[in-house]
């Protein structure tokens, strides 16, 4: 019986000196599949264009109704984006939203696209409707995180 | 340049006595909140597929024991935390609250997921649309479900919540020398 207790410690013992799993996640982090789903960004071209010409597809397309577009016409004086028109409002309520990035599938100007940012939680719901002044990233900063998108849209 | 004067730093009587009277208590304060804070018992109330990343929280990969929280009891009375994991359905609401009217004070709640938040998806009438029409909810988690590492960031901004927070003010323990009103 001795035996077998010991070949049972033995067992145990290795696992001592292995390399433990855990990864201690504050200071650590899983790297992240290359087609993960984060936060959404709304690119902004190296001109300073919005790529959103507020076409609303992303909103027509998302299955949990999370995406608000009011689009307005660009003029010559105000010039957002490149098309006729960009939206004046969008708006993503993150709680609503379920990453499954139809959206960024939708998007016929790559505008809106899901990026690798995950730590979302908050303490109040209002907190989570992310407007434009949030949600508006630099193309350089946007292929930081997504290096498949394409610099010349 | 705005000018001080006296008035402006010496404290009142009054404001002296507040302060002796709270350097006591925000010492117990602050020690009663690292106490808490540092082991947030949840209770184990997985609804749905959020409850799979919940339990894969709770594992050997993420850990959640470094944060002093990983007895995930079967009783509300012992636990001070509910993890809402999961869409919760009409019919389940009724049981939530009750699971929750019996947890012991302290307690906090996370919604965790898109579903438990708002609803998600399912915006139908048969799910709640948000368990905070039923529990008051602390720190949502969005996410459809939530890395494990989301979870941990929620439960984090609960810790940092808790360690705001003013027991002694809320009399939610008992001083000897104060009587209870």
């Amino acid at each position: 019986m001795i035996a077998e207790i010991l070949k049972g410690m033995v067992t145990t013992f290795k696992h001592i000196f292995r390399k433990p799993v855990t990864v201690s996640y504050p200071e650590e982090r899983l790297p992240l599949a290359p087609r993960y789903r984060g936060l959404h960004m709304l690119v902004v071209g190296e001109d300073g264009m919005e790529r959103c010409v507020g076409c609303e597809l992303c909103a027509v397309a998302c299955p949990a109704d999370a995406i608000y577009v009011e689009a307005a016409e660009n003029t010559e004086q105000e010039r957002h984006s490149k098309g006729e028109r960009y939206a004046k409002v969008y708006k993503i309520h993150m709680l609503r939203c379920i990453f499954c990035g139809y959206c960024e599938e939708a998007c016929p100007e790559e505008a809106i696209v899901l990026g690798k940012q995950y730590e979302l939680a908050s303490y109040n719901r209002g907190s989570f409707v992310y407007g434009k002044e949030r949600l508006m990233t630099p193309l350089a900063e946007a292929m930081k995180q997504r290096p498949d998108l394409h610099a010349d849209w | 340049m705005l000018q001080l004067t006296d008035n402006d730093i010496l404290p009142s009587k009054a404001e002296a006595e507040e302060f002796e009277r709270g350097l006591l208590l925000t010492t117990l304060d602050s020690l009663v909140n690292w106490a808490r804070k540092s082991s947030i018992w949840p209770a184990s109330f997985g609804l749905a597929c959020c409850a799979i990343e919940m339990m894969a929280t709770g594992a050997s990969r993420f850990d959640l024991a470094r944060f002093g929280a990983e007895v995930f009891r079967g009783s509300p009375r012992q636990s001070d935390l509910m993890i809402v994991a999961g869409r919760v359905s009409r019919k389940m609401a009724p049981v939530l609250r009750r699971i929750y009217d019996q947890m012991p004070e302290p307690k906090w709640v996370i919604a965790m997921g898109a579903c438990a938040s708002l609803g998600g998806i399912f915006n139908t009438y048969t799910i709640v649309q948000g368990v905070d029409q039923i529990v008051p909810v602390d720190v949502y988690v969005p996410g459809c479900p939530p890395r494990p590492e989301q979870l941990i960031h929620g439960i984090m901004l609960l810790q940092e919540k808790i360690a705001k927070e003013r027991p002694s003010r809320q009399g939610l323990f008992h001083l000897p020398w104060r009587r209870t009103a």
